[in-house]
This record gives structure tokens, C-alpha cells and sequence, in this order.
């Protein structure tokens, strides 16, 4: 069998990469492009709001470039997760963009269009059934999350990328997708093994975190033949190595043995890693188990209300050794001086410097900085609440008195004017869960665009 | 017996999430003799993990060993699902400080 040639761009289409490692990738005359373009990481805003998480202009920047290849290689482009979160806006924001390069730089090809926006009637009829499960530890589904959820996404795999390669599509733009997919699935269309096709997905989806130095707007090639695949770099500043592409296996996985994706399974016991050139590493053994039952992991999320945010610093010993007493001061007074007329709002406060990044889950206990960061944060159900609130909060903060106060003026430094920022929608998730379903194409409708 | 500083032995020390419910931690060795030796202390345990991070041991979802890596990893329930309100790390990417002061006793 002749080995099947994969280019991924970059981490996350409009993340970059340089043209001179995409010169590289072309020179080996690879069979696919394939890029990625979403995740979950940037949290619930994107999915809920509708917003892509990527900027236009550097998706454009991006797109024009891997659109030209592919025409000019008469090889297909893959798009997988499109525009951050994979749903309908998020979708049609980089369908306008192809249309729009296309026309610019008068290319014509076939677009296939495949959406992962899933009806939440469709959900509730299979959670009757019982055929939905939570993924992990989150809370089993109820109906009343899916009244609450302002949009779901199901996560496809690689059988409707398939299905549009089959048709003869060029360019396939997906909506959410698991993320090594739109690299597995030409492979696997061609004839290779899903296990070695999706494990070398896996590396690859990410561009050149892989290697080593790692970087996320750089082009990394996949080949992939008989019982194993290859990754290396294109770029001479890096190479592949067995730790960056083992540690690559793990990234972001509770069980690198047994990586779970839609219709089944890799088993990666028996995988070896092996340094075949400096910068090329060799990847065997890995092993594709169908899943008994096909299921498709669905993502949504509920709004819950609107933020705003005030961000300050704080130099007084005495303040810092209070701050725990001074948020408690300034709860009370807040609670207090709206007494219920501002209905259910939260307001919380992130101290950088003691626990800001941690939390609970900080070890270090009983240390006192010589300065703070502040952050103030009220969610109310309006933007007007939440301003209200932070505002409020913020003033009660400056001049709250505590013991062995010395300074009287002011207990806040505040880098900025004005002080409080509006955060907008606030979402949170509350769809993590795993469906199955009859057919892998079945919640995933395909449209076709020639231009 | 002599204790040796896991930032020592290893290469990558990180946290991360997996999914907006779960944060896991990677220990990727730097080389096969380390994590053997590491592997052999018996300290990576749920026991173990769920004391550094003060949570209880029914929220470490497992410790796993992936030798193809020299690795072991560790997955916690996020005490705060990303993007919650209350949450300091969206992506989970700077929970990893109390592994670089762990010492790893050899046997």
C-alpha cells in the first residue's frame, strides 16, 4: 500500500503558521489538508453567544492560503469544527469567508457543508428512550436542561466526512467535529486503518504542539501506511520527537490506553514510539475497537445571565492581611443595601496573589504578598444589575474601613477609567453528555455549494 | 532510601483540561529509568493526589501509567466546571504547581 500524506496547517485555523512550512508540506505532495478549528477550552461564551472565538481577518488570512494549495494541488481541504464551537453562526461565519476567497481569487470548486447543530426534540425523544448518558462526572440529563439550553452541538465523526469526500467535495467545511476526524477521515476513505488514522489525527490536530519546540501556529505532515503512521516537522527551528509526540497522546485525555471517539474506541497498550529521522517519529500498534453502540457526544449550554467586571490592585499590608474580612464587609453591605430588589445575582471576588488562579484547590495557605490583584465580579440576570452590582461593590470595597486601617483615602488602586468593563452574556454548560444514535450521518445534514 | 525532586526526573510537569468537567495532570518522565523509579516509589496514588490538591479521594477519577510515554497522569474533578462562576482557570492550564514540589523517595 502507498503511504496516504496528511498537511495540518496549524492548532486551530487562524492561529497561523509560516508559509515556508506550508512550502514544505506542499513539496511532499501531500493527499489531504486538514485543520481544525475549534475546541471547547475558550468555555461556554462561544457556543452560547454564537461568536467564533478566532478572529475574521486571521481565519481569512489562514483560509486564503490552505484554499489556494488545495486547488492549485487538486487535493481536498477539511475544516472541522468550524468557526470555534461548530454550530450554525459558527458554521456560516467561515462558509461566507470560503465563498468570499473563492470569489476574490476566482476559485471554483465543490464546498460540502456539514452541519452538527442538533434539535434539542430530537434529544428529548432519545432521553425518553434512555439512550442518553452523561460523559464523566456531570449530572444526569434532565429535560429541563435541554428547555434551558440556548444551543446544542453534537460532535461528529468521521463517517459524514467521508460520505462528502465520496461525493467528490474539495472543500469540507464541518460543524463540530471530533477533532482528529477531518485528518482520519481521508486516510481512512483511501483505504488505511481507523486506529493508526486516528491516532495520527490525534497528533495532528493540534499543528506543531507536537514537537518539539512546541508551537501552535506551525504545519506538522502526517503519512500513514500498512500498521502504522508518521509525524514530522516542516519547519527547521523544530523536530518530532518520541516525548513530544508520546506526551501528545496524553494532552488533554483522562486515559491515554483507551481514547474514546465516536463509534468506538483506541486501544493504545501496545503503541510504540520510535525516532525513524531526526525529525520524524514512527508510531505502531495502535489498535481501533468498535464500540457496541454508536454514540455521539453532545455539548450545550444555558444562559444564565449578564457580567460585568472591575479589575484593581492593593499595596497596604494591613488590606492584605485583611482581604478576607473586607470581601465578607462588603458581601454583607451589598446584600444589605439592595435587600432583594435586585433580585438573584452573584457576586464574587478573585484575590491574584493569594488564590486567584487556584482556588480551593490552592496548598499554599498562610502567605502574605506584598500586593494583590483584585477582580470584582457580579452576574445578574441584566447587564444593568450586573453593572449595578459591580459598581456598588467596587465603591464599598475603596472606602470600607477594617481593623488597623491607616489609610483612609482609598483602599484600591485601579489601573483603569472607568473602572467596571461589561462582560456580556454569561453561559454555563450544562450538556456533556453521549447519545447514541442509529446512523453516524443521521444528526449531521449535508449541504453542497459549488462556486 | 534518598528522596530525589520530581522536576528532577521529569520533563513535562502540566495540567489541563479534559472536557469542561475534568482537569488532568500529565508526569512525562525524562526517560524510561526515572519512571520506572518513580513508578516503583508506590507514591502515585488517588490517595496521594486527592492530599496535594485537598480534595477528597472520591474526586480523583484515576491514576493511570502510560509507559509508551514514561508518563503518569492523574484526573481530578474540576471543583468548579469551567466557565462557572467562581472558576480562576478556563482552561486548566496552571493547576499544576503543587507537582513541581513533589520528592519522589527511591527504593
Amino acid at each position: 500500500m502507498k503511504e496516504f500524506l496528511v498537511l495540518s496547517p496549524t492548532a486551530i485555523l487562524g492561529y497561523g503558521f509560516p508559509l515556508s512550512s506550508l512550502k514544505e508540506g506542499l513539496n511532499h505532495r501531500p493527499h489531504a489538508i486538514a485543520v481544525d478549528a475549534g475546541s471547547t477550552d475558550p468555555g461556554p461564551y462561544y457556543l452560547g453567544a454564537g461568536v467564533p472565538f478566532t478572529c475574521r481577518d486571521a481565519v481569512k488570512r489562514d483560509l486564503g492560503y490552505l484554499l489556494s494549495a488545495a486547488a492549485a494541488n487538486s487535493i481536498p481541504l477539511l475544516i472541522g469544527s468550524a468557526g470555534g464551537s461548530g454550530g450554525e453562526p459558527h458554521l456560516k461565519r467561515d462558509v461566507e469567508l470560503i465563498i468570499e476567497i473563492a470569489g476574490q481569487k476566482d476559485l471554483h470548486f465543490k464546498i460540502a457543508v456539514i452541519h452538527a447543530e442538533v434539535d434539542r426534540e430530537q434529544v428529548r425523544d432519545s432521553l425518553r428512550q434512555g439512550k442518553v448518558k452523561p460523559l464523566g462526572p456531570v449530572p444526569p440529563l434532565q429535560e429541563s436542561d435541554l428547555d434551558e439550553a440556548v444551543r446544542i452541538v453534537g460532535q461528529m465523526g468521521i463517517e459524514p466526512l467521508i460520505g462528502a469526500l465520496e461525493i467528490g467535495a474539495q472543500v469540507i467545511v464541518a460543524g463540530r467535529a471530533y477533532d482528529p476526524a477531518v485528518f482520519a477521515a481521508p486516510a481512512c476513505k483511501s483505504g488505511c486503518k481507523t486506529g493508526p488514522a486516528i491516532h495520527m489525527g490525534k497528533i495532528l490536530e493540534c499543528g506543531a504542539i507536537a514537537s518539539t519546540p512546541g508551537s501552535g501556529s506551525d504545519c506538522l505532515l502526517g503519512r500513514i501506511g500498512q500498521g502504522y503512521f508518521e509525524v514530522e516537522t516542516l519547519n527547521p527551528a523544530r523536530v518530532c520527537t518520541v516525548t513530544s509526540v508520546a506526551a501528545h497522546t496524553l494532552y488533554e485525555k483522562s486515559d491515554p490506553l483507551h481514547l474514546p471517539f465516536p463509534g468506538g474506541h483506541l486501544d493504545l497498550k501496545e503503541t510504540r514510539f520510535e525516532q525513524v529521522a531526526k525529525n520524524r517519529v514512527k508510531v505502531t500498534g495502535s489498535k481501533f475497537v468498535p464500540a457496541q453502540k454508536y454514540t455521539v457526544k453532545l455539548e450545550g449550554v444555558k444562559k444564565v445571565g449578564f457580567r460585568t467586571v472591575a479589575i484593581a490592585g492593593c499595596r497596604d499590608p494591613v488590606m492584605i492581611r485583611e482581604i478576607d474580612h473586607v470581601i465578607e464587609v462588603v458581601r454583607e453591605r451589598t446584600r444589605d443595601n439592595f435587600s432583594g430588589t435586585m433580585g438573584n445575582y452573584s457576586l464574587g471576588f478573585k484575590i491574584y496573589g493569594k488564590n486567584g488562579v487556584m482556588g480551593v484547590l490552592e496548598p499554599v495557605k498562610n502567605i502574605i504578598p506584598h500586593e494583590i490583584g483584585i477582580v470584582i465580579e457580579a452576574i445578574g440576570k441584566t447587564q444593568e444589575t450586573a453593572d449595578t452590582i459591580c459598581g456598588f461593590a467596587r465603591s464599598a470595597m475603596l472606602h470600607s474601613s477594617y481593623p488597623g486601617r491607616k489609610a483612609t483615602a482609598g483602599n484600591l488602586a485601579f489601573p483603569f477609567s472607568p473602572t467596571e468593563f461589561k462582560g456580556g452574556e454569561v453561559f454555563n454548560c450544562n450538556i456533556y453528555h453521549l447519545m447514541e444514535v442509529e446512523d453516524p450521518f443521521e444528526l449531521f445534514p449535508m449541504e453542497i455549494i459549488n462556486v | 532510601m534518598k528522596n530525589i525532586r520530581l522536576t528532577e526526573m521529569a520533563r513535562v510537569l502540566r495540567s489541563k483540561n479534559s472536557g469542561p468537567y475534568e482537569l488532568t495532570l500529565d508526569i512525562i518522565f525524562k526517560d524510561r529509568e526515572s519512571f520506572e523509579l518513580a513508578r516503583r516509589s508506590g507514591i502515585f496514588t488517588e490517595k496521594f493526589f486527592a492530599s496535594l490538591y485537598s480534595i477528597k479521594t472520591d474526586q480523583v477519577i484515576g491514576v493511570i501509567e502510560f509507559a509508551p510515554a514514561n508518563a503518569i497522569k492523574a484526573t481530578i474533578v474540576r471543583p468548579i466546571v469551567s466557565g462557572c462562576a467562581g472558576d480562576g482557570d478556563i482552561y486548566g492550564a496552571q493547576q499544576h504547581a503543587p507537582l513541581l514540589s513533589i520528592e519522589v523517595p527511591i527504593r
